[in-house]
């Protein structure tokens, strides 16, 4: 056992890069839950932002534009379960299901010529005298702009919920469309907005894979990130800074115990290998026990004659 | 306005909905396959991971594609892909062999005993379980002999670092994984005798996240040669990235990154078996057989070995790759102790196949244990 190879500053900075992808697409999740939509496309929108993100990053050669790409990407394929669920009011289960199996398919399909293909490198920022300063700059200020991004999402997300307007009228929406319909809330144009946020979000964690994480394109290379990230929205109880720890501490357990292996902890590797699933599974079944629930109206269809 | 469902309703509704939509999609996926004339051979594949992996599923598919250009008309193929190892394997293969496959490759370890279980319903089905050990009258076993390949990254390697770590990122704790590292251990131990390996297992075949975060912690941890035991070209990705390191192709060339990380690669080559066995399935002279065959039959191959190794090594390795091919060497040749010190292989000794089929146990100099 060596615990001296291993460089915690290193760690700190990679298990923040390893969580971002479920945190953006947790946070999208969140919004579309919180106006009563539950998008089980998570994981179809994430892989189709990955490929639309990574195909702009290498024709343009910037990953700036890969990355909005990958928003609009996420955001157009949730257009079809919004025609699905919010238009021709089919189930969302059975829509999310369907969403997911079609962008897997269709990202396959999109990303045959880009398959060995290396994207440009996005540059991390370096911000001048922060970014040296010893074991601080490394870990806070030396990332790339998306790592940041997510963070600023996740606290932008959390005060329009808690002190907006807005807000108050998603929350609304999602906890009894009825009551906002007859309040005079667009209900279905609302929820629109909110599941084309959640797909714009998810494009962009699975584009933060194909562009940051790997970097490159591999057919199926979410390979499940989005159930996790829809599982860690009802474990963290519908709260975006409970998704902010809880992707921190899924990220972070996976690369510590990747650490802790190579180092040889004597720690049976099995153990090591469940643990990020256990340790937050653990710690937000624990915080949620002041009984925050779904929202009321989630997963229910809304029509405007009832 | 009856609206009394609660939460409970919706998640419990929703675990029965992803059930039928995911049998519903695999019937789906099948049917595209399975219409057509009843004189075809069908053939069935099961594959772990995407087609497009560009690495283990990628060499099958090839396999797969062989047999249609060698046989034409004569024959039909389907696959399913990303099958989990477990029951999910177990219906889909029920489902091909209902569907009409008269010969199904079951391609990943994990799919034994869900092979065996299908195979007895079906006595007219005849099954191939690829690096598998369990046989029946319609069940046959094959694999390659990776581990010679291993050997000769296990020296290239041993030969390259400076950090004298070698990074090895291991799939699951099955005898074929762990062949490998014992195989490339004591091969790069010989050539230089101060190398260490770093074990990192990441649980899965495929997952290009995990395994580039595996890549990456061996590599902050001094690794400044990575090998893998998973499917993706991810962790060669990680190499690339960091710059001074370097990694082999695993099951396929991977030759996108020969200008970068990756010095050679092994190759699985399946085609020259998929072909011989559909045709015993035709000619009716198909038995049940175990099939193991590495470099000399052509089973393994050596991917090129590119400039970044210097040529004296080049050739080393070359001459090695010689020397296993004619039988001339082998790569577990004693005197070789197990991890605990106790004696394996006496000097001049060779492993037979009955203990590296099942190896569960490390060499001496290895570090850590082995999961169960």
């Amino acid at each position: 056992m060596d615990l001296s190879a291993i460089n915690p500053i290193l760690l700190v900075a990679s298990l923040m890069v390893a969580a971002t992808p479920i945190l953006l697409a947790a946070i999208g999740e969140l919004v579309a839950e919180k106006a009563g939509v539950l998008n089980l496309g998570v994981e179809g929108m994430m892989i189709v932002g990955a490929i639309s993100g990574f195909a702009i990053a290498v024709e343009t050669g910037s990953p700036t534009l890969g990355f909005i790409a990958s928003a609009i990407g996420g955001a157009l394929l949730s257009l079809l379960f919004v025609f699905l669920t919010q238009v021709v009011l089919a189930n969302q289960v059975a829509s999310g299901l369907a969403l997911t199996l079609f962008g897997l398919g269709l990202s396959a399909l999109m990303g045959q010529s880009y398959v060995g293909v290396r994207p440009p490198q996005t540059a991390e920022l370096n911000i001048p005298i922060l970014s040296d300063l010893p074991v601080v700059g490394p870990i806070l200020f030396s990332h790339d702009p998306i790592l940041y991004l997510s963070i600023a999402i996740i606290a932008i997300v959390w005060g329009m919920l808690k002190y907006t307007r807005v807000g108050l009228i998603l929350r609304a929406v999602g906890e009894n469309h009825d009551a906002a319909h007859a309040l005079g809330y667009k209900v279905v144009r609302i929820r629109i907005m909110a599941i084309m946020f959640g797909g714009a979000c998810a494009g962009l964690g699975g584009a933060y894979i194909s562009l940051v994480r790997v970097p490159q394109w591999t057919e199926g290379m979410t390979a499940g990130v989005g159930w996790i990230a829809l599982a860690l929205v009802v474990f963290a109880s519908w709260k975006p800074w409970r998704v902010l720890l809880g992707a921190y501490l899924f990220g972070g357990v996976t690369v510590v115990q990747l650490n802790l292996q190579a180092a040889g902890v004597a720690i049976p590797v099995e153990y090591l290998a469940m643990s990020p699933y256990l340790i937050t599974i653990i710690v937000l079944v624990i915080l949620s026990k002041d009984k925050s629930s779904a929202p009321a109206s989630l997963g229910r269809i809304f029509h405007a004659s009832h | 306005m009856p609206r009394t469902r609660g939460q409970q309703t919706n998640w419990e509704k929703f675990m029965k909905l992803t059930t039928l939509l995911t049998s519903a999609a695999m019937a789906l996926g099948l049917a595209t396959g399975a219409i057509a004339g009843s004189d075809k051979l069908k053939v069935g594949f099961v594959y772990v991971g995407p087609v497009g992996d560009g690495g283990w599923t990628h060499e099958h598919d090839q396999g797969r594609k062989a047999i249609e250009a060698e046989f034409g008309d004569k024959v039909e193929t389907q696959f399913v892909e990303n099958v989990a190892e477990g029951p999910d394997a177990e219906r889909v293969m029920t489902q091909m062999a209902r569907s009409g496959a008269k010969l199904i490759f079951t391609t990943s370890f994990g799919y034994m005993d869900a092979t065996i279980n299908v195979a007895k319903k079906f006595p007219d089905v005849k099954f191939e379980h690829a690096t598998g050990y369990k046989t029946a009258d319609n069940v046959s076993t094959y694999s390659a002999r990776f581990y010679e390949g291993r050997a000769i990254q296990g020296t290239i390697a041993g030969r390259m670092t400076k950090s004298n770590v070698i990074g090895y990122i291991g799939s699951f704790p099955i005898p074929e994984v762990i062949r490998g590292i014992n195989s490339a251990y004591i091969n790069a131990k010989k050539v230089n005798p101060d190398v260490t390996f770093k074990v990192v297992w990441v649980y899965t075949w495929f997952d290009p996240a995990k395994e580039a975060d595996a890549a990456k912690v061996l590599i902050e941890q001094g690794a400044d040669v990575i090998l893998q035991h998973t499917d993706s070209t991810a962790p060669l990705a990680a190499a690339a990235d960091a710059g001074n390191v370097i990694g082999f192709g695993q099951a396929s060339d991977m030759s996108e990154y020969a200008d970068g990380p990756r010095v050679s690669s092994i190759i699985d080559n399946w085609a020259p078996y998929y072909i011989e066995r559909t045709r015993a399935v035709m000619d009716g002279t198909w038995e049940s057989v175990s099939t193991w065959d590495g470099i000399g039959k052509g089973m393994v191959g050596i991917g090129e070995i590119t400039d970044r190794v210097p040529a004296d090594v080049k050739a080393e390795a070359l001459a090695l790759k010689d020397a296993i091919a004619s039988g001339a060497y082998h790569p577990f040749t004693g005197p070789l102790n197990k991890q605990d010190g106790s004696v394996w292989l006496k000097d001049g000794e060779t492993a037979d196949d009955g203990t590296l089929a099942g190896m569960n146990f490390y060499v001496e100099g290895i570090e850590g244990s082995i999961p169960n």
